[in-house]
């Protein structure tokens, strides 16, 4: 390890760990976006479940450097080209979760919401949302934490935070970046991780801690 | 429409299937070294995870193991494992590091899942395997085992696509396999040849998912299919 290195790149480091947070944050935001309405959709029509599960999942299938290749031709060496590869990766999980979370609401509840004259978005809202909360939160953690992987894979089309150290060590055989990109990577994943469950714990106050 | 007729060419071009930079060796090598992690990674991975789940320990390891793998960037494991062992020796330059790393991968799915689906056996059934008057092994291999197998393939097709997605980025470090197309293209700006490369790559992974899949429902009892798809239960329990 050169510390020196490190001392210098100081800011260059700062940078680029922004910027790993600025793409997994738009993509874990862009695949909630893209996911509830698909997660709806699939517990409304059930017919749809099988070829929206079925069409992430071929998405989420395809190896992360095929799909961004296959979109450099079309969005280039871009941010645009690696939001899209990062946002099609996060949807499997996401739609998965929040139609097991929706799933796991007991009847019992529904009625009793139904009972006390809830219309059905209120009832969505205000009752099967929150109690479908955990499994819906335990989705987006796995989302993120793949996210800020697959992030230094995007290093290999010009975007990638974190993960252009990773390749600049790489290329030079210099194993200080390397390590930086590598150790940090780690640990944005994992802070984001107890940061993600410390807030479902919060926002669910009613479920028992594990 | 340009970039697909200059794909066709790249495909159709005779240059591109012969020898040692053609499609048919780069397919071989991709497919040799993720067959060979996995079957290193099965030899591991499921004796531990079922071991566990048979015996009930270890439960924080086997899940967490999963956990830590998923933070740990799949390129910073190629990078890290080249640095560590070197480029040079068995089976071949680049390919040493590239197939402990793919290995390194592919044990936290398997052991996860194998985990998992030991402990997700109903203890009523078990219970009434003991008082059939089952010993360990018979009630591990023909209660237990059968019971939890969709959740164990599921952990092995998990495995298996990783490790042939993850073969691919090999070829950013120092190795071959279909990922050289796509790394390449990226060198000599060639988007014919960055594209021809992801479909290659695209169509093997997928290849790999519906093969294991077709598996899985050979060796699943039959009163065992349907429902949800087994890994839910895994994503719901991280």
């Amino acid at each position: 390890m050169r510390w020196d290195w490190v001392r210098d790149h100081g800011d260059d480091i700062l940078a680029a760990t922004r910027q790993h947070v600025e793409l997994t944050l738009i993509a874990v935001a862009l695949g909630l976006l893209i996911s509830f309405p698909l997660g709806l959709a699939a517990r409304k029509w059930r017919r749809s479940a099988g070829p929206i599960l079925g069409l992430t999942g071929v998405l989420f299938t395809i190896p992360s450097l095929a799909l961004f290749a296959l979109l450099v031709p079309f969005t280039g060496l871009s941010r645009t080209t690696a939001e899209i590869g990062l946002v099609g990766y996060t949807l499997l999980i996401l739609v998965r979760n929040i139609v097991a979370g929706l799933d796991g609401v007991p009847d019992d509840v529904r009625e009793a919401a139904r009972g006390m004259g809830f219309r059905p978005r209120t009832q969505l809202l205000k009752v099967e949302l929150p109690l479908a909360l955990p499994v819906i939160v335990a989705g987006i953690r796995i989302a993120t934490v793949t996210t800020i992987g697959l992030v230094t894979v995007t290093g290999l089309i010009g975007q990638g935070g974190l993960g252009a150290f990773i390749i600049d060590g790489i290329n030079r055989d210099f194993r200080t970046p390397l390590v930086v990109g590598s150790v940090l990577s780690i640990a944005l994943a994992v802070v984001a991780d107890v940061a993600l469950a410390g807030a479902a714990r919060l926002l669910s106050p009613w479920a028992a801690p594990r | 429409m340009s970039v697909a007729a200059d794909v066709v060419e790249w495909f159709t071009t005779a240059e591109h299937w012969r020898g040692d930079f053609g499609v048919p060796h780069r397919l071989a090598e991709h497919a040799l070294m993720s067959a060979g992690a996995l079957g290193v990674a099965l030899l591991i991975g499921l004796p531990l995870g079922i071991w566990l789940g048979h015996r009930g320990r270890g439960g924080a390891l086997a899940i967490n193991v999963s956990n830590i793998g998923r933070a740990i960037p799949s390129l910073a494991i190629l990078a890290l494992v080249q640095q560590a062992i070197g480029l040079s020796g068995w089976p071949g330059f680049g390919a040493r590091p590239a197939l402990v790393a793919l290995i390194a991968l592919a044990v936290p799915p398997l052991v996860t899942n194998a985990y998992v689906g030991m402990r997700g056996v109903d203890r009523d059934v078990v219970e009434a395997a003991r008082g059939m008057g089952m010993t360990g092994g018979e009630l591990l291999w023909r209660v237990e085992l059968p019971i939890a197998l969709p959740l164990v393939m599921a952990g092995v097709r998990t495995a298996a696509v990783q490790v042939v997605a993850t073969a691919t980025l090999a070829a950013v470090t120092a190795w071959g396999g279909l990922g050289r197309f796509i790394v390449d293209g990226f060198g000599q700006r060639d988007n014919a040849q960055i594209v021809a490369g992801a479909l290659l790559v695209g169509l093997l992974a997928l290849v790999t998912e519906v093969g294991l899949g077709g598996l899985q429902r050979m060796v699943v009892s039959e009163g065992l299919r349907g429902g949800q798809r087994p890994v839910d239960e895994a994503l719901k329990a991280a």
